[in-house]
């Protein structure tokens, strides 16, 4: 059987669930957790990153294997953005960069124009381009034109807890682009998780519920096992909901009852 | 634009009898929401909800882990001069109080940069009284280019100034300000600021407007607890905070609740806070403002701080001198501008954070310039 990998610019990941590094209670607990959930991929803001001697740097919890998303949080423009992810690659954080512009400081809703202008720029200079996006279709379609190597729309508000309260636009965003869709925010329970994966998202990105937790380690665990479970029920194509749908043709079964009906042309 | 015109809603509005009429019912259908309406926060402010007060806190606590996690962020404040040309009745860098005057030269100001600095605090926060003769803009400009060479985030607790100036130490390295409104009430307003040009209620009041405007990421409020009916204060500075938050949508909102401590002067406040309020009140802003931060400064004691962690706290300051040249020793001893009560070092204060399961955070900020 191939391996069921998720190809994101030069690198591979046999696990979906990508987490964070923000409001744990410690540091400390942040390799617990990515050793507990199985994670590889695990996004940090830039400007959380502090290497002065003084205080912890957060880059020394995250083990070697496990690959650093840096983030640009803080930014409210483009040319932020671009100057952050710029700072990331010079710290040695690597090529891969989550694009997350926010103006606005109450929902934290991504700007999207912000965002598409940001990946343009960061994806000619050779960067592994992931926005953090409100799911819009159209501008899915011009981020993959730009150069994107996914699309990462939210769920419901970061750090909400809602779930999937976008569902149907992401599920759009699944169905007609060619980008991988990594869910990114609103993920609050394990069930999420695994509804999303359902879909056919790509991968899903938690950080609150697991940061948040009263054990994020075990936490973690459970998120692994949500998504792996999510995973292998989509690539079994959820077979029974279409089947039964098949069974009976209320609409159109007459078609094939009785050939006669068909000789009345309907009036007019 | 301006909050002014949602004050002046609440000029003729009868507190008292709003108070008397709540009841507990009322309180747990408040309780109950998750967006909070202005009557829902009044009601979360009623004397009769002190009687819920567990009930408040633990959703206080569950709405601050779930925004902030269990994180603390830290920073320090940095005194550079007490010269003030205002006469405000309850400061201790009031004009007539005989006190040393003193500002820190620019040389003055790196040596206090570098002693904070050793201490591993990561954010600044640097103050003035209102003297434009001692702290002119370019002087500040010149204080904050310093700093920011020093420290990831720098910001002003100074006298209100105009959105131009406010542009001038933004492109500085200034990302952030305080300013207290110290109280939403006019008439009491002009009972205690007696001379100089913080008379002027509504130049102060759109200040943070300005601030944010001119670029600050970063906004925090707060009215000085005890110069006016303290339920009332909370909740204009509540209503403020969400004013600011829907009109400054990229700007970090935070709220303080500064209680009265001794100054110079002997100023009696007419209210007191008592502790069971004073968590009222800061669950309620939590409840009313989710995603605000809420700063907590050494006003408060030890003991008090480490508690209010699991209560909505998101910012602390520590190892605070409220003197001029009070880290490096450069100035000689003067009088401070309000009794700090937790005197611990950085240190002391990291522990403390860390023993109740919490992480303090140095460093959430970088200017991007």
């Amino acid at each position: 059987m191939t391996k069921d990998l998720l190809h994101l610019g030069n690198a591979s990941f046999s696990n979906r669930l990508f987490t964070g590094t923000g409001k744990f209670a410690a540091n400390a607990l942040i390799p617990k957790m990515l050793k507990a959930s199985g994670s590889q991929m695990i996004t940090v803001a830039i400007r959380r990153i502090d290497s002065t001697a003084r205080s912890e740097n957060i880059l020394n919890f995250i083990p070697s294997d496990v690959t650093l998303l840096p983030n640009t949080s803080g930014a409210r423009n483009a040319e932020q953005a671009v100057h952050i992810a710029r700072i990331a690659r010079e710290a040695g954080c690597g090529d891969f960069i989550k694009i997350e512009v926010i103006t606005d400081m109450k929902y934290l809703m991504p700007d999207n124009i912000e965002t598409l202008k940001a990946t343009e720029i960061l994806s000619r200079e050779g960067f592994t381009v992931l926005p953090y996006i409100l799911p819009d279709l159209p501008l899915a379609k011009r981020l993959e034109s730009a150069g994107a190597a996914a699309v990462m729309p939210l769920g419901a508000p970061i750090g909400s807890n809602r779930g999937l309260e976008t569902q149907s636009l992401i599920a759009l965003l699944i169905e007609n682009c060619t980008l991988p869709v990594i869910v990114d925010a609103g993920i609050g329970r394990p069930s999420h998780a695994a509804a999303a994966m359902e879909m056919g998202a790509a991968a899903v990105l938690v950080n609150t519920a697991i940061a948040t937790a009263s054990d994020p380690e075990a936490m973690g665990r459970a998120f692994d096992l949500a998504v792996r479970g999510g995973r292998a029920a989509f690539l079994a194509e959820l077979a029974d909901q279409s089947a039964a749908a098949r069974a009976s043709s209320p609409l159109t079964g007459f078609l094939y009852e009785n050939p006669s009906t068909l000789v009345d042309s309907p009036q007019g | 634009m301006s909050f002014y015109t949602y004050i002046e809603q609440y000029h003729e509005f009868d507190f008292i009898k709003f108070f008397s009429g709540v009841t507990d019912e009322a309180i747990f259908r408040s309780l109950a929401k998750d967006t909070l309406s202005s009557t829902d926060f009044l009601t979360l402010l009623s004397p009769r909800a002190s009687e819920h007060l567990e009930i408040m806190a633990h959703k206080a606590h569950r709405l601050t882990v779930q925004h902030f996690g269990r994180t603390i962020q830290l920073f320090i404040p940095l005194y550079l001069s007490n010269q003030c040309t205002n006469q405000c009745a309850y400061c201790g860098f009031n004009r007539n109080n005989s006190i040393i005057r003193n500002t820190l030269s620019l040389a003055q100001i790196e040596e206090e940069a570098v002693a904070i600095a050793a201490t591993g605090m990561r954010h600044v926060l640097f103050l003035t009284g209102e003297s434009p003769q001692h702290t002119p803009i370019s002087y500040l400009t010149a204080a904050a280019e310093i700093l920011k060479r020093h420290f990831a985030s720098v910001s002003i607790e100074i006298f209100p100034l105009d959105k131009a100036d406010y542009h001038l130490l933004q492109q500085a390295g200034v990302d952030g300000m305080t300013i207290f409104q110290e109280t939403y009430d006019e008439q009491i307003y002009r009972r205690v600021h007696l001379a100089g040009p913080k008379m002027d209620y509504r130049f102060r009041l759109d200040a943070p407007q300005r601030g944010a405007s001119a670029g600050l990421r970063a906004v925090n409020i707060g009215a000085l607890l005890g110069l006016s009916e303290p339920r009332r204060e909370i909740f204009l500075t509540g209503l403020h905070g969400r004013y600011l938050e829907f009109t400054c949508l990229d700007t970090e909102v935070s709220i303080s609740l500064p209680r009265f401590n001794e100054a110079e002067g002997n100023f009696q406040p007419e209210y007191r806070v008592d502790n069971p309020s004073f968590i009222q009140f800061m669950s309620a802003l939590r409840l009313f403002l989710p995603r605000a931060g809420i700063t907590i400064s050494t006003r408060e004691n030890a003991r008090f701080r480490d508690r209010l962690l699991y209560l909505g706290a998101t910012r602390f300051s520590a190892a605070s001198s409220t003197c001029v040249g009070g880290y490096s020793g450069s100035t000689a001893q003067q009088s401070q501008q309000f009794e700090i009560t937790d005197n611990r070092s950085v240190e002391e204060v990291v522990a403390a954070i860390i023993a109740n399961g919490y992480q303090p955070v140095f460093k959430d900020w970088d200017m991007i310039t």
